[in-house]
């Protein structure tokens, strides 16, 4: 039985109510991507210094989860490499899809293990993966916005 | 077999003080699937206007139909395949009773109220619309009676117009009329909105169409399961609706058209019983309906509509709607009172249909935490982008009543709700 609390986890409750790089960039790279079932429509700002992840942002609107997860993601993928940050998305992929525990010593997650939850509520991993694929598209250069569906 | 009949005045009179006249409780057991539990919880299904749950005289229909009758229609000499054409045709005959049309060979079967409309944008529109015409819309549409006339609109280099709302989510009628102009050629308009809950006023809507001599294509598939409808009084000249809104089964609509445009419409679709004759030089095209009703059609579903619209004649369209409208009073009342509910959709004439916002709460996670307490609602844009759009939200919570639905449910949702703040609150 799929448990609420495991999916609403405090910390992800307080990164909804309080967004972390809530905020546009003018420069650089950017991406939009929707959810078209659910509305959830969000813009990744990027910042590169060659290969690496020099600042990231976002902007938009989203259920709590998609939102979390994006404010989340931007703390986790800053300061880090292009393929350091595609590593990054994998492993949290696996999380959100039951296919992980997400805390062997191999597991670069650290704080995003709380979306592990997710994975009980298939219809909600969309949610939490929205942000990511929207900052593969943007590390990507791809100038098109991205969907889920 | 024919529904359980039962003796309701359905008198339209005063819609809200007349729950008691109707048992919702007895009503309840008919359906099957309404005793079950979800997660761990009694179901509390109120996701209506997306789809109902089916009574189990339409789950025997459908049965007795495969059991007992399966056969193709019109083409048989057989015993079978007779009794499947009369099934089928005397559920056309319901479904004619059902709207007051004039002549069973108005209704045409169709998989569903979106079929029918494109099936109207592209038989009547493509002959009757062209460069530089108008089609007529309105701002609460559901996409289904928006996209199949901009796909006509973009073929035939004809504009769409939209008549616009007001904040409560009615219809601007002298807007409306404002937009009727010389190159209009079509009014399409929902009778009621499916993410709003407006009841349209389609009867005065007809009557500034035709003064112009303009026809109108009314979107029934919110009003059907709640509204008595009489296409002859509302003078209408399409309706349509589907059958898995008014709990009959999925993949069967209706379409009514009055007799003397569908005679002068192309067919639709090309295939078997839509024909006359065939040679590869020339094909002579059958009578409506049948020249619309191109294949082998969903015969059971037919049969099976016709079992859900028995059932609903026999409750009384009307005794279900005023009972749907006390829900809706109670459960305004309710969700008004919650600190940081907004309603979304507040109409003088409304159907059961409550759309709601949360203060600093997507719909999304009030649909998921509404399901693990057992209720089913709708969250997400509706299939109405442009409602969204105009009342600046992303997304709306709906719930939606059924004949079926109980002022414990409403209670059930409110107490989800409570949930919900206590989640967001921390």
């Amino acid at each position: 039985m799929s448990d609420l609390g495991d999916l609403y986890q405090e910390l992800i409750l307080e990164h909804n109510n309080a967004p972390r790089n809530f905020r546009p960039m003018a420069t650089g790279a950017q991406a939009e991507g929707f959810n078209p079932l659910c509305g959830d429509h969000f813009t990744i700002y990027l910042d590169m210094d060659g290969d690496v992840i020099r600042d990231v942002s976002f902007q938009g609107s989203g259920c709590a989860i998609s939102k979390a997860s994006a404010s989340m993601m931007t703390q986790s993928v800053k300061g880090k490499t292009k393929a350091q940050a595609e590593e990054l998305f994998s492993q949290f992929h696996r999380l959100v899809t039951g296919q992980a525990a997400g805390s062997g010593a191999e597991s670069q997650l650290g704080k995003l293990v709380v979306f592990a939850g997710v994975s009980e509520f298939p219809v909600r991993v969309k949610c939490a993966s929205l942000a990511w694929h929207t900052l593969r598209a943007a590390l990507e250069g791809k100038q098109s916005s991205i969907s889920t569906e | 077999m024919r529904a359980t009949a039962r003796t309701y005045s359905n008198a339209p009179g005063p819609a809200r003080s007349r729950e008691e006249g109707f048992d919702a409780e007895r009503a309840r057991r008919d359906f099957p699937i309404l005793g079950q539990l979800v997660r761990e919880r009694p179901l509390v299904y109120l996701d209506n206007a997306a789809t109902t749950q089916k009574p189990q005289v339409v789950i025997d229909a459908l049965t007795r139909y495969y059991e007992k009758e399966n056969a193709n229609i019109h083409r048989g000499v057989h015993f079978l395949s007779e009794r499947a054409t009369e099934e089928y045709e005397n559920a056309r005959k319901t479904a004619q009773r059902f709207l007051n049309a004039a002549d069973a060979g108005e209704i045409i079967f169709v998989r569903g109220a979106t079929e029918a409309i494109n099936l109207v944008a592209q038989s009547y529109g493509r002959t009757h619309v062209g460069a530089g015409d108008e089609v007529l819309i309105t701002a609460m549409e559901h996409h289904s009676n928006i996209v199949p006339w901009q796909i006509l609109c973009e073929q035939q280099g004809a504009r769409l117009q939209v008549a616009p709302i007001n904040d409560r989510g009615e219809l601007l009628l002298d807007e409306l009329e404002k937009r009727l102009g010389p190159r209009t050629r079509m009014v399409a308009v929902t009778h009621v909105s499916n993410a709003l809950g407006t009841i349209n006023p389609v009867r005065r809507i007809v009557e500034l169409a035709h003064s112009r001599g303009i026809p109108v294509l009314l979107d029934g598939a919110q009003a059907a399961p709640h509204l008595p409808v009489d296409v002859q009084a509302l003078d209408c000249d399409f309706y349509v609706f589907s059958g898995h809104k008014v709990y009959g089964p999925t993949g069967i609509g209706i379409l009514y058209g009055k007799a003397a445009l569908l005679d002068a419409m192309p067919p639709y679709q090309g295939g078997g019983e839509m024909i006359l004759s065939v040679t590869f030089e020339k094909t002579v095209y059958n009578k409506p309906p049948q020249r619309f009703e191109a294949g082998t059609p969903h015969i059971a579903g037919a049969i099976g509509l016709g079992a859900a619209l028995d059932y609903v004649s026999g409750l009384g369209i009307a005794a279900i709607g005023a009972h749907e409208c006390a829900l809706l009073d109670y459960a305004t009342g309710q969700l008004g009172a919650i600190a940081g509910v907004r309603l979304i959709g507040t109409a003088a004439e409304k159907a059961g249909v409550l759309s709601f916002v949360m203060d600093r709460v997507h719909a999304h996670d009030v649909g998921t935490i509404l399901d693990s307490e057992g209720i089913a609602i709708r969250t997400g844009h509706h299939c109405a982008q442009p409602v969204m759009q105009r009342f600046g939200v992303p997304a709306t919570a709906r719930a939606s009543f059924a004949l079926y639905n109980t002022r414990e449910e409403v209670d059930a949702l409110v107490r989800g709700i409570d949930k919900v703040r206590g989640i967001f609150a921390q």
